[in-house]
């Protein structure tokens, strides 16, 4: 179990950022499921909660999603059912229980860059960015490939656009880590297919997604594009599934993943 | 640190250590209802309502329900037991350390889903675990409960 020494409740969030920065074991909370199974000695807590980050709103052309919103919020959202058939919601809904979504948080999901995510599975198929308090905003593609300096999450934004999309996972069991993650989707015939927890964190299979772009979408370009995934992307093992059947999964998943975005409306 | 929060409808003042679990302080209290059944927020035993939405108490730092609504099965006892009595029944019920949390989540779902098909209602509970009844009793229990409630 974890421990706090200090709790701050930041009324700004560069309150906050000044107080991540003032000593290395001060840390940001989210929803803490994750921070209670460790056993970090925190000097100060800084709670979030004050900051008015547990939203969703539809400004225009983007959607934003602040960082303190659970897991629960994003999968009950009317829009984000309609919205890229409802992936998001789908993404997170068999993640443990309904009382646990309820404490989860989207910014520190996205933040901790978690390799059996979900969430950021599906959100890499999308026209997602992040914003990093200092660090500003930047695509989630980006974000998840290089290394930031310490900073806090504080919204995503999501391009509210025509894009259809679907989402798999596998688990041995249902409210276990999946043992892979599959988001496809498809806007004015440019495909993603991006695959999680393999058990490295979500990346998109950008040779994959390039060749399925420009075929005809006959059943032997989705049976090559799967194939191009599992080559061009890296798989391992952990207790959850080796990397041989991790592969095989893969291939299954993908092909599976793109003819539901061709049937969908 | 002191919180001033609302448990079941009464307003309190909790003294709570900054690394306290919300499930700890309320048992410190006398809320012997909620249980520990795991370490790693996955059983739903310790399941309360703050503000209405069941959530685990074990993975909820206490000083984080300053000013909220907390319900515990304590604050819906009638509802509680008609639905034991439903679940009593139906055989659903045997050594009974997952009732409190089990409850507590299937009146939230009453709340929360209207007329929910079978598919909703395993959906709902599958953050609920009990490791005696096989699921069986508890779900026929349901929608017997939803159904003539
Ligand atoms: C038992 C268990 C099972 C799980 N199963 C799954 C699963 O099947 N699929 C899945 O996708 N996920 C799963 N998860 C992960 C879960 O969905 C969350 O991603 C995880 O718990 C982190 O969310 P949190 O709000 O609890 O974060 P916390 O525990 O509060 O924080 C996690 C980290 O993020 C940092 N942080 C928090 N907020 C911010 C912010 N805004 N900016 C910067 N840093 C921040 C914290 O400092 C900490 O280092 C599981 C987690 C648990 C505990
Ligand atoms: S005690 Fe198991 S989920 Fe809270
Ligand atoms: S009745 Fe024993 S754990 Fe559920």
């Amino acid at each position: 179990m974890f421990t706090i020494e200090q709790v701050l409740q930041p009324e700004t969030l560069e309150e906050a950022y000044q107080a991540l920065h003032g000593n290395i074991s001060n840390t940001v909370l989210g929803g803490c499921a994750f921070l209670r199974l460790g056993s970090k000695k925190i000097a100060t807590a800084i709670d979030l909660s004050e900051l008015k980050l547990d939203y969703i709103l539809e400004p225009g052309k983007e959607i934003e999603i602040g960082a303190m919103t659970t897991f629960r919020t994003v999968e009950t959202h009317p829009t984000l059912h309609q919205l890229f058939n409802g992936v998001l919601p789908k993404s997170v809904s068999n993640i443990i229980g309904v009382q646990f979504r309820n404490v989860v948080t989207v910014g520190a999901t996205v933040y901790s860059k978690y390799g059996f995510s979900d969430l950021l599975t599906a959100l890499l198929a999308l026209d997602t960015e992040v914003e990093l308090y200092k660090g500003g905003r930047l695509p989630l593609e980006e974000f998840l490939q290089k290394s930031f300096p310490k900073d806090i999450l504080t919204r995503l934004f999501i391009q509210k656009n025509a894009r259809k999309a679907s989402y798999q996972s596998m688990r041995n069991s249902l409210s276990d880590y999946p043992i892979l993650t599959i988001a496809v989707s498809e806007l004015n015939q440019r495909w993603r297919i991006v695959v999680g927890a393999r058990p490295l964190r979500a990346q998109l299979a950008s040779k994959a997604s390039e060749a399925l772009s420009n075929s005809k979408l006959t059943a032997e370009d989705i049976e090559q594009s799967a194939s191009l995934a599992v080559e061009e992307l890296s798989f391992g093992s952990n207790i959850r599934g080796s990397a041989e059947y991790r592969k095989a999964m893969c291939k299954v998943l993908v092909k599976r993943g793109i003819m539901e975005v061709l049937q969908c409306k | 640190m002191q919180i001033e929060t609302t448990i079941n409808g009464k307003k309190i003042t909790l003294e709570v250590a900054n690394d306290e679990l919300l499930s700890d302080a309320l048992r410190a209290k006398g809320y012997l209802s909620i249980r520990q059944g795991c370490d790693t927020s996955c059983c739903g035993l310790c399941t309360v309502w703050i503000d209405g939405k069941p959530t685990l108490s074990c993975s909820t730092l206490a000083f984080r329900v300053r000013d909220k609504q907390i319900t515990t099965i304590e604050g819906v006892a009638q509802q509680a037991e008609e639905f034991a009595q439903v679940l009593v029944a139906e055989g659903a019920e045997q050594c009974g350390f997952c009732s409190p949390g089990f409850i507590m989540t299937v009146l939230a779902m009453k709340h929360e889903l209207k007329n929910p098909t079978e598919q909703e209602i395993i959906h709902y509970l599958t953050g609920n675990l009990c490791r005696c009844t096989g699921y069986m009793g508890q779900l026929r229990a349901i929608k017997k409960y939803l159904g003539g409630a």
